[in-house]
């Protein structure tokens, strides 16, 4: 089964880079199937995963394989041949690794939309060339920009039914040129494509001589992936205090280490830092890692980090550099993706988690919703709907240390979590504080 | 000049570590679910980056079914002692003995019954957490998990009506009852798996490599002789050199013809395979949605 020959060969050449990217668009307009097609054309499927696409293709299809079954792993999914929650698929050619979220089109699945968009580093937004841009094709690219995703391709598919018009390309190309100055997206691409056909997907399409390339995964192989990290501020959001009160071993009797996923930064041993809310500042004795201490850790990196003094500091709390202060306050504004049935109004409260820190909120103002239709902020609305984009202001019961979203997005998102159901409700960006934190006193002295 | 870059390997074990300390900051009583497995191997290393200098703050949760590999079990134990972490096993035997879990008639595989095991040990301990080693690229039903994954008072899963989860706030409030299953490793692959073994140079149980061992032709792929299922007369029996791909039970784990005897070799074979992990497994290929309906009912 596997030869010697196979054994012996030189090693894979490891492939840098991963790029996250996630379909979008309405329903039916063909991203499972293209993410189906892009990874049978990459040769990315198995025996055993080609086998169980044709078994299902003669139950459900008449014979022909639908590519969509790829991903649309639930049962439900498959007998109503819609997608209901992300799917992840990974995969790699020699040039890239690719980690895919199949995001689902309908109305009402567009928390789970954003769900695979917030890590994406590219947004494939697709529109039936039949049916041009529509709204949840507005809606989608508004929450592409609303999370920062830096890269969007916009696929026009199902392109065979339009008899490859490259008229029509320009048309729709048009109608999303014409809202675009309205978002907030610096890299937009425009490929013409048939994903059950295959055109343009992997391979170059002949029936559109016009299109000058590339192929959407040569597209997808070549886009600049830039870093997602803000390497500016040193922050560390603490998740766990390390305590190991060692009865025996005199140096683990007396541990005490803030053990967290960097957020922002560079941090050194000897540096100064400000640990919040605390408002006392100290210095950074020990990176401590498993492996070893280390002379300097950055974000993301998990860290436990020793400092020179004891303070009061738990989960929660936030260590920063001196260099770049956080924003702080109890009033926020933010932008917001609303996710739930019950809308979201005026004097409502909920839990809301940020970084590892979760506190009780109210809503203070609605003051805009974005109007999907112009992509025009409509001010003072009642409520925000289910899947309705917009902004808010909240006070919260403790101070949030935090950074605008534009300029870090693991200091500037929250989540709202309503009290009771535990329903995650919405999605938050953070806009820029009105006031920067001050440490209390100058030096911390025991 | 430093480039402040992680690589691939990396990047998953910061998000894994991130997620194991949400864990261990967001729960009262978490546990851990360990097999002895690839990937639960890979699991406990980083609970060890993650939790260390302290000891582990979660107890290991292991289901025996009875028909496990002796392999297996004996690198559970060792493994649990090594580390100083606490090791609970519930024995599907015993839940049987006990009318706990009743077996069908003529039921032979220890497949669904491990569920009501596993959710019996949860309400024992009143575990509000289970981290477990589940990926999302060996499945399909799989590939649509959430690293917090909630599950109601009956240990069911619904697939149709997840909580969002948007960038690394993971949402872990629960009422009593509920439960919540975490998957640390949800975005790594096989090759990841194996790759990080030969990192962190961990020991895996001998049956991942190549060995000799008395095969049973059977469903369409090689299994190994075992007293529970012994070979009937009609069938074709083998001395073959082969190993494990990924383990379930010994009569439904297939068995593939290799000579991989190190780490190295393992992942040049995953390179040029041609099956998936899961097309050895007898368990999943029952039907369609064999995964979904157990994940429904309470498996991981
Ligand atoms: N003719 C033609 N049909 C296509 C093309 N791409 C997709 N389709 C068909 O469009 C239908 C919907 O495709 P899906 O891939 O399930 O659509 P989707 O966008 O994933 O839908 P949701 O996930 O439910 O939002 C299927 O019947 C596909 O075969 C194309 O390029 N040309
Ligand atoms: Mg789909």
């Amino acid at each position: 089964m596997f030869t010697e020959e196979i054994l012996a060969a030189p090693p894979v050449h490891v492939p840098v880079g991963i790029l996250r990217f996630n379909t979008c668009g309405s329903v039916d307009d063909g991203k499972s199937t293209l993410i189906g097609r892009l990874l049978y054309d990459s040769k990315s499927l198995l025996e055993d995963q080609l086998e169980a696409l044709e078994r299902s293709a003669d139950l459900t299809g008449g014979g022909a394989i639908n590519l969509a079954n790829l991903t649309d792993g639930l049962r439900a999914e498959r007998e109503q041949g819609i997608t209901i929650d992300v799917a992840y698929r990974y995969f790699a050619t020699p040039r890239r690794k690719f980690i895919i979220a199949d995001t689902p089109g309908h109305v009402q699945y567009t928390r789970n939309m954003v769900t695979g968009a917030s890590h994406a580093n590219l947004s494939i937004v697709l529109v039936d060339a039949r049916l041009g841009v529509i709204e949840q094709s507005r809606r989608h690219t508004a929450i592409a920009s609303l999370l920062r995703i830096p890269h969007l391709v916009v696929a026009i598919n199902k392109m065979d039914l339009v008899g490859w018009s490259e008229a029509r390309f320009h048309e729709i190309r048009g109608q999303f040129e014409a809202f675009l100055p309205r978002l907030d997206l610096q890299d937009v691409k425009f490929i013409p494509i048939s994903a059950l056909h295959g055109d343009n997907v992997v391979t170059p399409s002949v029936r559109a001589p016009w299109h000058p390339g590339p192929t959407l995964l040569g597209h997808l192989e070549g886009v600049h992936i830039g870093s997602d990290w803000n390497l500016n501020g040193f922050r560390l959001p603490v998740q766990w205090v390390n305590r190991p009160n060692h009865p025996t071993d005199a140096r683990l009797h007396d541990f005490r280490g803030y053990s967290g996923q960097i957020a922002g930064g560079i941090v050194r041993p000897g540096q100064r830092v400000l640990v919040l809310p605390a408002g006392l500042v100290t210095t950074v004795k020990e990176i401590w890692t498993y492996d070893g201490s280390v002379p300097e850790a950055f974000c993301p990196q998990s860290i436990t980090l020793v400092l020179a003094d004891d303070l009061d500091a738990g989960r929660g709390s936030m260590i920063i550099g001196l260099d770049h202060h956080t924003g702080t306050g109890t009033d926020l504004q933010a932008k917001v993706c609303w996710m739930h049935s019950r809308p979201l109004e005026r004097g409502k409260k909920y839990f809301l988690k940020h970084t590892t820190s979760t506190v009780q909120a109210v809503v203070t103002e609605l003051t805009h919703r974005l109007n999907i239709e112009t992509l025009e902020p409509e001010p003072a609305p009642a409520a925000l709907a289910m899947n309705d984009l917009g902004e808010i202001r909240l006070r919260v019961a403790q101070p949030l240390y935090y950074d605008s979203y534009a300029v870090n997005r693991l200091t500037g998102s929250f989540i709202l979590i309503e009290p009771g159901a535990n329903a995650t409700v919405a999605a938050g960006m953070l806009l820029p504080a009105r006031a920067a934190v001050k440490p209390e006193m100058g030096d911390f002295i025991i | 000049m430093t480039s402040y870059h992680l690589d691939h390997l990396q990047h998953l074990e910061t998000e894994a570590i991130h997620i194991m300390r949400e864990v261990a900051g967001e729960f009262e009583r978490p546990a851990l679910l360990f097999s002895g497995g690839k990937d639960s191997i890979c699991l406990l290393r980083l609970a060890e980056k993650a939790f260390r200098p302290s000891e582990l703050p979660l107890p290991l949760l292991n289901v025996d079914t009875g028909h496990h590999f002796p392999e297996l079990n004996e690198f559970r134990d060792r493994r649990a002692q090594q580390l100083g972490a606490k090791l609970i096993v519930r024995r599907v035997e015993d839940a049987i003995a006990s009318g706990a879990a009743l077996p069908a008639p003529g039921e032979v595989s220890r497949n669904r019954l491990q569920i009501p095991v596993l959710l019996a040990a949860i309400e024992e301990y009143r575990f509000d957490a289970c981290i477990g080693g589940a990926r999302r690229d060996e499945e399909r039903a799989r590939a649509k998990e959430r690293f917090f994954s909630f599950r109601d008072s009956f240990g069911q899963w619904d697939p149709k009506n997840q909580r969002p989860e948007i960038w690394n706030l993971y949402n872990g409030r629960l009422n009593p009852g509920d439960n919540m299953r975490v998957f640390p490793l949800n975005n790594w692959t096989e090759t990841d798996v194996w790759e990080y073994i030969r990192q962190e140079e961990l020991e895996v149980p001998s049956i991942y490599f190549s060995h000799r061992r008395p095969c049973v032709r059977r469903g369409g792929q090689w299994l190994p002789v075992n007293a529970i299922l012994p070979p009937r007369p009609a069938e074709t029996v083998r001395d073959l050199v082969v190993r494990v791909r990924t383990i379930g039970d010994i009569i439904s784990t297939g068995l593939v013809e290799s000579p991989a005897a190190t780490v190295d070799d393992i992942i040049a074979e995953i390179a040029a395979a041609r099956v998936t992990e899961r097309g050895s497994r007898a368990d999943d290929r029952a039907s369609e949605a064999a995964m979904e309906d157990r994940k429904k009912a309470g498996y991981f």
